[in-house]
């Protein structure tokens, strides 16, 4: 500490020093901007002859890439909802838990448990989604199908193999709750430790201390898990790509039938090894729509984000 | 007068349920985790001889051989990835945490936000096009694989860092500029170690997202059945690449393959362990603050 | 103490990780490699780089061990990154030499390839052949014998039960339970998609009105898989399900036993052989450029209808001859009488040798790249 002991000013040296600190960060800062603004641009000029080609020259004999985009976009958004919808508030549980419920040793062993699921290649997930999980699902669809048939998310016949965009949604679901459940831990954590014994201290139970103290300041970090959360279930490609039965340009709300909607990334990936010319622009275009439409969802979580309080 | 203090039953009731709620989720997540693990031991089992952990997949026709050129490569190229991400990423979030003022922070929240969801391929197609720009067609390298990887690695850091980062009382940064330290000063005395075991556990995330990745990496690094250590060079096999090329190209005995892409599963995982386990490590040898 | 001790460990590990694998250990160099044939005997070293179709994938597995015993210093590569990209690659000199499941079309055969020499032939030859099974899934059932039209109307959805009357008409003897038909098809862009559409079209007539293409025609329903390991994981799991795929991978599963005319064929690797030898060769090409013609409506009993052929694609002159030297060796193991056995025993393929005009034709076409 005898560093911060210091004169009335900093000296030229500790001027200099911090002058090169602020130039380094910024200049890491400006790095990232440039090279991402790089993709972009990649992606702008790659793609260019796609938007104006024609029927036979798109994956799909689509009449324009728009019309190939659609319903992809589409796939993409709906099994990233439906898969936030199951991790987000399973990872909020589990951060909590983990945080002011476990006991000391079982905390950091289910923290490490959790990670674990972080690390697990997509391509195991698709493969196991694939040998597993589809079977028993398609029985379950079966039941839905029987008894839940007036819920446009359970109508229709159910598939017979299981691989529908709801076995798709769940194993996205199961890749996604690491994410948020360990962000949320670390938010968690951090909460000012005086709020929390203020809270305790007047008599609050262990759910209104969390309330009062905890989760108020945990806002803007849970929608940042959220955030990253759904930014890598738009992004995945192999698990949807392994697990889902896709039914060209479909669109539709069931989770239980045989004809599922493709997702960007999946559609991308089983295009691109066999595609010519301008069909790989026209993938590369797909890539940059996808581009749009993250920019978009961001742009919707982030103003939720700023307007919850917190101590910035 | 007694002034006994009791809890009201709907208090209670409320705790009680917000209890279950949350072991609830515990269960439910760990459900999948328990069946993943169960699968993939189960499966790879077959292949766990000091052949699989020795050999290379060079002149293995079928049965035999093993992986050992997958697990220098996913060492070698996460390393790399993680060596360019860290200081490029950490140093962004100080900046946007700390210094951050004007249109610059905001042009990089932009960016870092539309690239968290980057499809991997085309990631991989990015970088695929910029090799071949500049080295000219056909060259593949580990090195390059890192890069597409660190575009993928990079927005994950970013954004947790900078979560981490901003959860540092401010009373500390106060009582910092209280006894006159200059800015980085206080970044790299007060806020670094208080945020050091969330930064690492930031880099840790990002290394999970990235570690599993198969799209990019055919495109850059290719497949390769022999060992190379040289990023800057020749194709780069790693474990996702060889799980996924020995599931969909199987000759004709087909529990060869199955049985090598269900050990590869299994080591990988093992792998990120030990790097958990050592992230740990560190932050424990390094961290000045008290761990919860 | 602690940190230095952690350290050094992981140093350890790493160094311990990085040495070479055993099976890369150099061999004896006193020892001269076995003369053949189809390859001279002097040592060549360098790499191939390769790529293109993945079903070849599991055959150049079996070459490349072959190869690479007798000529450990050259390093052949693969990427079994798709027709598309492999012949992408050897326009743009990413690859030396390309796998493709379609042939290159002919106005595209002159070029330029940025490997060859100006004013080369191109080199094309068929290297893979293999048969493409109808596989299902019906408990006791291990055969059922499906003519064209029959085979059109179930992938199109017409008959959705299996105890269809005309299905039980085909199949008198079998038992055939009252259960739905899962179809299924591959949901990427494939060759075998190609070829199988191309059987449809050329022998089921109007029971199959559908475009010949890569991609499932679109109109059509039933269930998508990804790759042949996805239409196999998905025929397994599924009781009633009935797809097609690479033969040596229709392992596990009862598979269709075609009609033609009056006889009916099982695929085997003589059979898919005997249906290459009984097409003529696409008219149009080069004496280089040997591609064949499929005739799918073939009902002489011995040949199977549903074949894939998949391509080499080279240079006749290489614009670098050590490069020209090392693939000309290589093919030479490919098309030898050797490297079609070890990919028949290994992948499941046929063997080209089985038919000496071909094989010949290839041969000399393989013996002129310098």
């Amino acid at each position: 500490m005898s560093s911060l002991i210091l004169a009335d000013r900093p000296g030229r040296m500790e001027n200099a020093a911090a002058t090169g600190f602020k130039m380094t960060v910024t200049g890491a800062s400006a790095l990232v901007a440039v090279a991402l603004s790089g993709v972009g641009v990649f992606l702008i000029v790659s793609s260019a002859p796609a938007f104006t080609a024609h029927a036979d020259q798109l994956p799909l004999a689509a009449p324009t890439l728009w019309a190939l985009a659609g319903p992809l976009v589409f796939g993409s958004i709906w099994s990233s909802t439906l898969a936030l919808a199951i991790a987000l508030p399973l990872g909020v549980g589990v951060g909590l838990y983990i945080t002011w419920y476990a006991p000391r040793r079982l905390a950091g062993l289910l923290a490490a448990m959790i990670d674990t699921l972080a690390a697990i290649p997509s391509v195991v997930y698709g493969l196991w989604g694939l040998m597993c999980l589809a079977p028993v699902m398609s029985g379950v669809y079966d039941w839905a199908a029987r008894w839940l048939g007036w819920f446009p998310l359970f109508a229709g016949t159910a598939s017979s193999t299981g691989r529908t965009i709801g076995t798709g949604a769940l194993v996205l679901a199961i890749m996604i709750l690491p994410i948020i459940a360990a962000l949320c831990r670390e938010v968690f954590q951090r909460a000012p430790a005086a709020g929390v014994e203020a809270a305790l201290g007047l008599g609050a139970t262990r759910w209104e201390m969390i309330r009062l103290a905890v989760l108020p300041w945990a806002g803007s970090g849970i929608v940042s898990a959220g955030l990253l959360g759904l930014g890598r279930a738009l992004g995945e490609t192999m698990a949807i790509a392994m697990v889902v039965s896709p039914a060209p340009f479909f669109v539709g709300w069931s989770v239980i039938t045989s004809a599922n909607p493709n997702t960007v990334a999946a559609f991308i990936a089983q295009f691109f090894p066999e595609a010519h010319q301008v069909e790989v622009a026209a993938l590369i275009g797909l890539g940059l729509i996808m581009f749009g439409i993250t920019l978009l969802v961001n742009a919707v979580g982030r103003r939720l984000a700023d307007g919850r309080q917190g101590q910035r | 007068m007694n002034p006994t203090y009791t809890l009201s039953a709907g208090r209670r009731r409320a705790n009680r349920l917000a209890t279950v709620a949350v072991t609830g989720a515990v269960f439910l997540a760990l459900i999948p985790l328990v069946w993943l693990l169960v699968t993939v031991v189960s499966r790879g089992f077959a292949r766990l001889d000091a052949q699989f952990f020795t050999w290379s997949m060079r002149g293995v026709v079928g049965e035999g051989g093993g992986a050992i050129h997958a697990i220098v490569g996913t060492v070698l190229i996460t390393a790399a990835t993680t060596a360019i991400c860290v200081p490029i990423g950490v140093g962004t979030a100080i900046y946007l945490v700390e210094y951050g003022r004007g249109w610059l922070p905001r042009v990089i929240r932009f960016v870092v936000v539309v690239l968290t969801g980057l499809p991997s391929i085309v990631a991989g197609l990015f970088v695929y096009a910029v090799i071949m720009a500049i080295c000219g067609p056909g060259t593949r390298s580990g090195l390059a694989g890192a890069a597409a990887l660190s575009l993928l690695m990079i927005p994950v850091v970013i954004t947790s860092s900078e979560e981490i980062l901003a959860l540092v009382p401010n009373r500390l940064r106060e009582a910092a500029i209280g006894l006159g330290a200059t800015k980085h000063r206080i970044i790299t005395t007060v806020i670094w170690p208080h945020a050091l075991s969330g930064i690492v556990a930031a880099v840790m995330l990002g290394v999970c997202r990235i570690i599993g990745e198969t799209a990019p990496l055919l495109l850059v690094a290719g497949f390769a059945d022999s060992m190379n250590t040289d990023l800057t060079s020749g194709r780069m096999s790693t474990l996702p690449v060889y799980i996924y090329s020995q599931w969909q190209n199987k000759g004709a005995n087909l529990a060869a393959y199955d049985n090598r892409a269900w050990t590869a599963a299994l080591v990988l995982i093992g792998l990120v362990l030990i790097f958990a386990v050592a992230s740990r490590l560190i932050v424990r040898l390094t961290s000045s603050r008290p761990q919860r | 103490m602690k940190k230095t001790t952690v350290i050094a460990t992981g140093v350890a590990v790493i160094a311990a990780l990085t040495g070479c694998a055993a099976n890369e250990v150099a061999t004896d160099q006193s020892t001269p490699p076995p003369a053949s044939a189809s390859h001279t005997a002097t040592r060549l070293t360098g790499t191939i780089d390769a790529g293109g179709s993945s079903a070849q994938t599991a055959a150049h597995e079996a070459w490349r061990a072959g190869f690479q015993a007798s000529q450990p210093e050259v390093t052949v590569n693969y990427d079994p990154t798709g027709s598309g990209t492999g012949r992408q690659n050897f326009t743009d000199g990413g690859y030396v030499l390309a796998g493709t499941d379609e042939p290159l079309a002919i106005d595209h055969v002159a070029g330029p390839f940025a490997a060859c020499a100006p004013g080369s032939a191109l080199v094309e030859i068929p290297a893979y052949v293999s048969a493409i099974a109808i596989g299902f899934n019906l408990d006791g059932v291990a055969s059922l014998t499906l003519d064209a039209t029959l085979i059109a109307r179930i992938f199109s959805g017409e008959i959705t039960r299996w105890n269809d009357p005309a299905i039980v008409a085909a199949n008198p003897q079998v038992g055939l339970p009252d259960l739905g038909i899962t179809a299924i098809h591959r949901s990427d862009k494939s060759g075998t998609t190609h070829n199988f559409t191309d059987y449809l079209a050329q022998a089921a007539g109007s029971a199959w009105p559908y475009p010949v293409a890569q991609t499932w025609p679109s109109q059509l329903s039933g269930e998508a898989a990804e790759k042949t390991q996805g239409v196999r994981q998905a025929i397994i799991a599924t009781p009633g399900a009935i797809g097609y795929l690479d033969a040596s991978q229709a392992q596990g599963m009862g598979s269709v036993v075609v009609g033609a005319g009056e006889k009916a064929v099982a695929h085997s690797a003589q059979a898919a052989a005997a249906a290459v030898g009984a097409s003529p060769l696409e008219q149009g090409r080069s004496t280089t450029d040997v591609v064949v013609a499929l005739n799918r409506t073939l009902t002489d009993g011995q040949s199977y209808p549903i074949v894939l052929v998949s391509y080499l694609v080279a240079c006749g002159t290489y614009a670098d001859p050590d490069v020209g030297q090392l693939v000309k060796s290589y093919l030479g193991h490919v098309v030898s009488e050797a490297g079609q056995q070890e990919a028949a025993k290994h992948a499941g393929s046929s063997p080209i040798t089985a038919d000496p005009t071909l094989s010949g034709l290839v041969a000399k076409a393989v013996a002129g790249i310098h």
